[in-house]
């Protein structure tokens, strides 16, 4: 299947495909190294506690076990990481601070020794007050997770200088216009107080880590991580390291949706390590990993304001996060959804305030389409109430108040890059949208926009080998996503070459060059940019051989069928290298670089690019139980340029289920601080039977991304679309929803709720 | 205690320990690692292996339990170097995104088809429903199985 070139826009197939079908692929759980120990963690049982003494002794005489770490190990390095905050330790230092937080790590010549070892570690902890919520940390005098004032910024939290302070981990405001004044003049206002539930990106393949020193100055990481490049310069800041002293291999992963973003288990597996002096591996189960990250829960407080005509004059936003005792990634998060939480409208006026709040819960961290996915149900459904109010429907109503390509979304950012009335349009097409619907069903969508891209920092090399194999070099993870079939497209676009002559290898700090980071829908876009510049200069190269080889000008060489031609001649690569080199050996190397086009690629002026979120369903209600079967998804994939539109849907179609999860039953549920649910028989994910019987999916290519061919990424929008879509099909259906998930218990009560205005039915009732 | 059992047709003896997993069996002591480990409670379907055709969790069997009998892992499936239909028709359909629950519905879908050739939609889905994945949304596997009918049912002797 892979023996021929495929282009931009093709269908090609996997490049991974064979060995992900025969199970030879490898994943960081996969590597195994010659005396290996298993390392296990002990983690606080309270929420929030001091640790007055830890007794390691019993343990430590168990035969097998190797070493103990604890937070008195750690004086002689900087123990705090954090990217955005310095703000967590390797494991607990005097104080765990959420239901879960490590406390001491055994390594021992196998699991089930460092587990029996786990149960003879003694702690002596106090009970502190805790805040587990975010009303509780809210508070005055509230349990304080951080003593803020000494918390060090991390080294790429890229969101200019701030201050932790009391229980506020990042804030972050947007005003543009009078606010006041147009909610004082307006005709409509719709407002309301909403939550978002915390979430589980649940990838199938939990964290691991394998750690390795060489001498005392040297270290070598096997991680199932996202981003090795930040992750790197994180643990070698750790250490005292050189960053090129730290080596980091990324082999396949099981998933990632954002769980696997930034450092998560490297720190804690190098420091047993060192301590060992042996290679040690940390594997998280299921339950460990729901501790080491999670989507953020929300409460918010949002009006929308509107004249007569339904058209949008302000709106104002009150929000706040949940990240946990950590930051992690929090203070992103918070800038995202800032940025998502007026939605892409014309507005005289708009103003949010958007709070990240530490609390005594597991951090929570980056998950797919993150701030987005938090906004975009509400801020759409207040559109849809306006609506209704004054006579418009709902996409009458985003006919009249969308942003219009190249209007200005924020001040000093990226303008507007897309047609969304034309995208809107697609999905209202899709749903047959002013058709009659039967009793029952309901139908919805939404739309809005997502900050996408990260920083645009993004390099790779070509090889070309002596017998024509292209090896691409290039730091971009993949994790279900393709991104290496997309790069091999890129590749074979330019340079004309099948599948089977390119290799794209796992990601390795020491031999694949910088990349960023691999999220944000970045990866095709930038990564790509990268790899299609590489592309090019080795086009270059080639043609420039050719025309010494044949003394021709270079407008008379073209690259066709992976050879070089001029006029009736024709070379392969490989012998091109050979006329070249004078011998069957030597290579080329074709080199790409993307950097921000203009200004230092900062935030503020970003992002990279706007990710449409965009989709719609239609629903079919249950009046007796609440609950909601979705018979059809559309989703519209705003693209640009479409390198592969089969990996393209399959993202539209993995999205959307998330998307349906995070909308009607997921939930983290906590008690004081205890996760009540850590495993997947109590914590459900979308099945098979979940899945709609028709999804529809179309796909948008306006050339109008920042990426080669015009292309902009992909694969998070619908995530955010799917609660919006919803949540407004609940909505047609005379449903108000303000908390998430849309339970069939909630739904059951929303719609009693919303029926009290009926006479017949509350005298029916009130009868019975 | 002393195993005797046979995995991808090849007799295994091995000494060990009565409480060993099948999973630990598998990954750790034969290096089978294509078996992938993820809920630990056979909700997600990720370590499925075949025990005389049957589909099994091996993350809650025990290395025992599979005494004279025949095991089949992703590794068993492509022999003699050629894929299995199967396995070509997941290719085909793009029924894999990362791949950690793909050997699991492989040997899933192995199994429906041992046991009816041909399966119509909804016995499709009533069997492989039991797997989870996070990836694909579930659509291109139910259609990588019916490809999977449709080219094992074209492979002569197979």
């Amino acid at each position: 299947m892979l023996d021929k070139a495929y282009g931009v826009g093709e269908r090609a197939p996997q490049v991974d495909g064979p060995a992900k079908i025969t199970g030879q692929a490898k994943f960081a759980g996969d590597i195994k190294l010659a005396g290996m120990l298993e390392a296990k963690v002990l983690r606080s049982p309270f929420a929030h506690a001091r640790i007055r003494s830890i007794d390691v002794s019993r343990a430590e005489a168990l035969p097998g076990v190797a070493c103990i770490l604890t937070g008195n190990d750690l004086g002689d390095i900087d123990p705090y990481y954090g990217h955005a905050v310095r703000d967590r330790p390797i494991v607990a230092i005097d104080r765990a601070k959420f239901a879960g937080d490590p406390v001491a790590i055994v390594a021992a010549e196998s699991a089930s020794i460092a587990d029996q070892a786990l149960e003879l570690i003694v702690v002596d902890y106090e009970e502190l007050p805790h805040a587990t919520t975010i009303e509780e940390a809210m508070v005055a005098n509230a349990p304080q997770i951080h003593d803020t004032e000494q918390l060090r910024l991390g080294l790429f939290h890229g969101l200019g200088d701030f201050q932790p302070h009391n229980n506020i981990c990042y804030e972050h405001h947007l005003e543009d216009g009078d606010v006041e004044k147009l909610f004082s003049k307006a005709d409509e206002i719709v407002e309301g107080e909403y939550r978002f539930p915390s979430v589980y990106q649940y990838s199938m393949e939990p964290h691991l880590t394998v750690a390795h020193w060489i001498a005392n100055d040297q270290l070598e990481l096997w991680s199932n991580c996202q981003h090795p490049y930040l992750v790197r310069a994180e643990v070698a800041d750790i250490f005292s390291l050189s960053k090129a002293n730290v080596r980091i291999h990324v082999p396949y992963l099981g998933g990632g949706f954002g769980s696997k973003s930034y450092t998560r288990l490297e720190p804690m597996a190098a420091a047993v390590a060192r301590k060992a002096a042996r290679p040690v591996r940390i594997a998280n189960s299921v339950t460990e990993s729901m501790w080491t990250s999670r989507r953020h829960n929300m409460i918010c407080k949002m009006q929308t304001a509107a004249d007569k005509d339904g058209m949008l004059l302000a709106r104002k936003v009150e929000l706040w996060l949940d990240t946990g005792a950590y930051a992690d990634n929090g203070p992103r998060v918070v800038a995202t959804a800032a940025d998502a939480a007026a939605g892409p409208y014309a507005w005289q006026a708009q103003k949010v305030d958007a709070f990240g709040v530490y609390t005594n819960r597991p951090p929570s961290g980056s998950y797919r389409a993150f701030g987005a996915t938090h906004l975009q149900w509400i801020g759409e459904s207040q559109i849809n109430e306006i609506g209704r109010r004054v006579g418009l429907d709902a996409l009458e109503m985003r006919k009249k108040n969308l942003l219009k390509f190249g209007d200005t979304i924020r001040k000093g950012g990226k303008p507007l890059d897309a047609d969304l009335i034309g995208d809107i349009q697609k999905v209202a097409d899709g749903l047959d949208w002013g058709e009659k619907r039967g009793e029952n069903i309901g139908r919805g969508f939404g739309i809005g926009l997502l900050a996408a891209g990260s920083r645009p920092v993004s390099t790779s090399f070509l090889r070309l080998e002596a017998d024509g194999t292209i090896t691409v070099l290039v730091s971009t993870t993949e994790l279900g996503q393709g991104a290496r079939t997309a790069m091999s497209q890129l590749v074979s676009e330019v340079l004309k070459v099948p599948l089977s002559q390119i290799r794209v290898p796992d990601g390795d700090t020491q031999i694949t060059p910088y990349d960023r980071s691999t999220g944000a829908s970045r990866s095709t876009t930038l990564a790509g940019g990268a790899v299609h510049l590489a592309a090019l200069d080795l086009r270059e190269q080639l043609i420039d051989i050719a025309v010494k080889m044949w003394k021709l000008s270079d407008e008379a060489i073209e690259i066709r069928e992976g050879q070089v031609w001029g006029g009736d001649k024709s070379a392969t690569f490989a012998e091109c290298l050979e006329w070249h080199f004078g011998f069957v050996g030597g290579e080329l190397f074709g080199r790409g670089i993307v950097r921000p086009e203009e200004g230092q690629g900062t935030y503020s002026a970003g992002p990279v690019f706007w990710e449409v979120c965009t989709g719609g369903v239609e629903i079919e209600l249950d009046r007796d139980t609440g609950e909601i079967k979705l018979r059809k998804v559309v989703s519209v994939a705003d693209v640009g340029t479409a390198v592969n539109p089969s990996l393209i849907k399959g993202q539209e179609m993995g999205g959307a289920a998330q998307g349906l999860g995070n909308a009607i039953f997921e939930e983290m549920h906590f008690e004081d601080g205890q996760l009540m649910n850590g495993n997947l028989a109590d914590y459900r994910v979308p099945k098979l039977f979940d899945m709609a019987e028709e999804f529809v999916s179309v796909i948008v290519q306006n050339e109008d991304g920042p990426g080669p061919y015009g292309l902009k990424g992909v694969g998070e929008g619908i995530l955010a679309a799917m609660p919006a879509a919803i949540v407004n099909a609940l909505g047609e259906l005379g449903i108000e929803i303000n908390e998430l998930p849309a339970t069939p218990e909630r739904v059951w009560k929303a719609m009693n709720d919303s029926r009290q205005d009926d006479n017949t039915l509350q005298k029916k009732i009130g009868g019975e | 205690m002393q195993l005797q059992t046979t995995i991808n047709g090849k007799p295994i003896q091995a000494e060990v320990p009565a409480e060993t997993l099948l999973i630990d069996l598998l990954r750790d002591d034969l290096d089978l690692t294509g078996t992938k480990r993820s809920c630990d409670m056979q909700i997600c379907g990720s370590c499925t292996v075949l025990l005389d055709g049957q589909p099994v969790s091996s993350c809650s069997l025990l290395a025992y339990e599979t005494q004279d009998r025949q095991v089949l892992t992703i590794e068993g499936v492509s022999l003699n170097g050629s894929l299995h239909p199967v396995q070509t028709a997941f290719l085909q359909e793009y029924g894999l995104q990362c791949g950690f629950c793909t050997p699991g519905m492989v040997l899933t879908t192995l199994s429906l088809l041992a046991e009816n050739p041909n399966p119509d939609e909804e016995t499709i889905r009533a069997h492989i429903g039991s797997n989870l994945c996070r990836c694909t949304g579930y659509y291109p596997i139910v259609n990588a199985v019916k490809k999977s009918v449709q080219l094992t049912n074209n492979t002569p002797g197979d």
